[in-house]
């Protein structure tokens, strides 16, 4: 239950784009098709399970122990910029269909700050909701794809109400970037519908 | 090299936030007042300061292959010392800012800089690029915060200017961020065409 009120919380309640602000590059950078958008999405799933995980690892296994927490910055990007690459390769060889859906996206990813932010957050273990005490790696994971599930959603709703934006009359000083912005604030706005929902959700599963 | 066309350009003609558009996560997500604008700007500042210098410095001892992956390392760096000094001397900001301090790192605008000036300019007009660039942002973050801050909470740095009851929450939360942004993109692009 614990694993299904954080896949809820990630998506919509906190959604990565909408409430906490990671990953806004590519979201206002590739949201103007819809096509574009699902695969950006898709390729941010990808990368952001695979990352979270290799950096859990690292973190738990050689940082701690060896008392270089310090360092995880450093660590966590260079893990992260020889990932993307290695995921590239991988593809490229493995599966070339898919490799042609998400090669465009793949090395935009590095900069992405919402894999470094979840990442880290993840390390740290500060992402835990009410009721999740323990934050193994497990939750983890399920926790990076699900806000890498939101971020697609985030994505592909925008690029569909930007797709629609190119029919109506824009001023022309609002026109591109801002008329893009005014229109993600009116998103998250809806998306702030959800909140109270995880704390609803916790008392229902009996969590807390 | 005019070391006050550089400054100036940074600030103004190619302002990293409302011309160039880059580094948005740290734009919106520190915003909700002007002093917390402010100090990411700062902090921002300050790295971008530090890694132009030690990029230009380096840019010859670089093989062209790992450039990229070399900035990286010196940025990543530069932010862990940054994070380290930040959680010593001022814990409250350290605080605030929270996980947009490690974020630095991937902030396009100080990779941006590494790639597109130090890389190709000497150390001294680097520095005063890191200094406009970092100014404009910061300029630009203050802005944006103290907006929002007074929208939300009719104050601007602490300072009362209307009781709280009159002011709109929404502009402290995620929605009022994109909103005022995009609204301040639009009258600096109206200045400008005017």
């Amino acid at each position: 239950m614990a694993y299904i009120l954080i896949f809820i919380t990630a998506i919509f309640v906190n959604n990565v784009v909408l409430s906490q602000f990671l990953g806004i590059c590519p979201f206002l950078g590739v949201s103007k098709k819809v096509e574009t958008a699902t695969g950006m999405g898709a390729a941010v799933a990808f990368v952001l399970t695979i990352a979270t995980i290799v950096t859990y690892l690292i973190q738990t296994l050689i940082l701690v122990p060896n008392d270089l927490v310090y360092l995880q910055t450093i660590a966590f990007i260079l893990v992260i910029a020889a990932l993307v690459q290695m995921v590239e390769i991988i593809l490229k060889k493995v599966s070339p269909s898919l490799y042609q859906a998400l090669g465009v996206f793949l090395p935009l990813i590095t900069t992405n700050c919402c894999i470094l932010g979840v990442a880290i957050l993840v390390a740290q273990g500060t992402y835990a909701h009410t009721g999740i005490e323990e934050a193994g790696l497990l939750t983890g994971v399920v926790y990076a794809l699900s806000t890498a599930l939101g971020f697609a959603l985030a994505m592909v709703v925008f690029a569909g109400i930007r797709e629609q934006l190119g029919r109506v009359a824009i001023p022309k000083a609002l026109q591109g970037m801002s008329i893009a912005l005014v229109t993600a604030g009116l998103l998250a706005l809806a998306f702030m519908g959800f909140s109270g929902v995880d704390k609803g959700l916790a008392t229902l599963f009996g969590l807390n | 090299m005019n070391y006050m066309k550089v400054l100036l350009n940074g600030i103004i003609k190619e302002n990293p936030t409302f011309v160039l558009l880059l580094g948005m996560c740290p734009t919106l997500g520190t915003t909700s007042s002007a002093l917390n604008g402010m100090s990411m700007g700062l902090a921002t500042m300050a790295v971008l300061i530090c890694s132009n210098f030690v990029i230009s410095l380096i840019k010859n001892l670089i093989p062209d292959m790992v450039r990229i992956p070399s900035f990286i390392v010196v940025i990543a760096s530069l932010v862990t010392i940054l994070q380290m000094c930040l959680q010593a001397y001022v814990p409250d900001v350290y605080a605030s800012l929270g996980l947009f301090i490690p974020l630095i790192v991937v902030n396009c605008i100080i990779l941006g800089r590494a790639e597109a000036f130090a890389a190709k300019n000497n150390p001294v007009a680097s520095i005063f690029d890191g200094i406009g660039m970092g100014l404009g942002f910061t300029i630009a973050l203050t802005l944006l915060g103290g907006v929002r801050e007074l929208l939300g909470t009719g104050k601007v740095f602490g300072f009362e200017l209307f009781p709280d009851s009159y002011g709109a929450l929404v502009f402290v939360l995620a929605p009022g961020a994109f909103i005022a942004l995009g609204y301040l993109i639009a009258i600096v692009n109206k200045i400008k065409k005017a």
